[in-house]
């Protein structure tokens, strides 16, 4: 017996797209770079939680080794995007992204 | 009067967890608070997972995002000292506008979506889709390339985030 059987699946829909525009709005909304790193983390999981719902929809696993490499992926782009930021740290001792605008001027 | 199951409770639930602990994420003013919430919002996923018979996901989930990625964001909050006093936030009128374009694409996304409410079960469900033992052998065999890959992509993450943390030489 799987949830999916009595949710229906616009619910897991709706419920996706409510948590990525949550992680849209945080990245709008937010300066630190890592509140914003944790926003496209929030909006990766979105897209995971309806692979995973639409996976069990058509009884499929392929769909959840996909999530398992989206996870890989994040993983990966965690550790590459913080060392960065600790980078940006050690030169201008802030992690504001209004500061990093030499490209604008 | 429809009966309402133990799954729907569970489900309604952990949505409301996951939304508010998400909500909380962006207003929230301290960044360690921040990370927190957004740990409590990936139990909530993880909930959600095993929900629909994705259990191995579902601790995988648990294992890399609140025992691995959270505790990287962690250290580096408490190396850089970021706290209530450091946070700098932007103009109001950013942030009114940040939420309005943030609400007006949320609205779009569930509106655009909304026909996927007529779509039905095509398969006799199989409850077991989600165990180790068949997603193994997905993974071994149709997607036998893209998993050698991903290690080459992680000893590329590692080594690009040991050159960038190491202190230059001159």
């Amino acid at each position: 017996m799987s949830a999916i059987q009595i949710i229906p699946i616009g619910w897991y829909v709706t419920l996706s797209a409510v948590l990525f525009g949550l992680g849209v709005l945080g990245v709008l909304f937010r300066r630190n770079a890592i509140i914003m790193l944790m926003c496209v983390e929030l909006m990766l999981n979105a897209v995971n939680l309806l692979l995973v719902a639409f996976s069990a929809q058509h009884s499929d696993p392929n769909a959840q080794v996909f999530v398992f490499f989206i996870m890989a992926v994040a993983a990966a782009e965690v550790a590459v995007g913080l060392a960065i930021l600790m980078m940006i740290y050690r030169n201008s001792k802030t992690t504001d992204i209004d500061f990093l605008n030499k490209l604008k001027h | 009067m429809e009966h309402i199951t133990v799954t729907q409770i569970m489900f309604g639930v952990l949505s409301f967890v996951a939304i508010l602990s998400a909500v909380l994420v962006i207003f929230s003013k301290n960044p360690v608070f921040s990370v927190l919430y957004l740990i409590v919002t990936f139990f909530a996923i993880a909930g959600h997972y095993i929900l629909l018979n994705a259990q191995f996901l579902a601790v995988v989930h648990v294992i890399v995002y609140a025992g691995a990625i959270m505790v990287l964001f962690l250290f580096v909050i408490m190396m850089l000292n970021l706290n209530k006093e450091t946070e700098t936030h932007k103009a109001a009128w950013i942030q009114i506008a940040a939420v309005i374009a943030g609400g007006i694409m949320m609205v779009t996304l569930v509106g655009a979506l909304k026909g996927a409410d007529h779509m039905t079960l095509v398969q006799p469900n199989d409850v077991n889709i989600g165990l180790v033992n068949r997603l193994g052998t997905v993974l071994f065999t149709d997607f036998l390339i893209p998993f050698e890959l991903s290690s080459v992509l992680f000893l590329a993450a590692m080594v690009g985030a040991v050159m960038l943390g190491k202190k230059s030489i001159h």
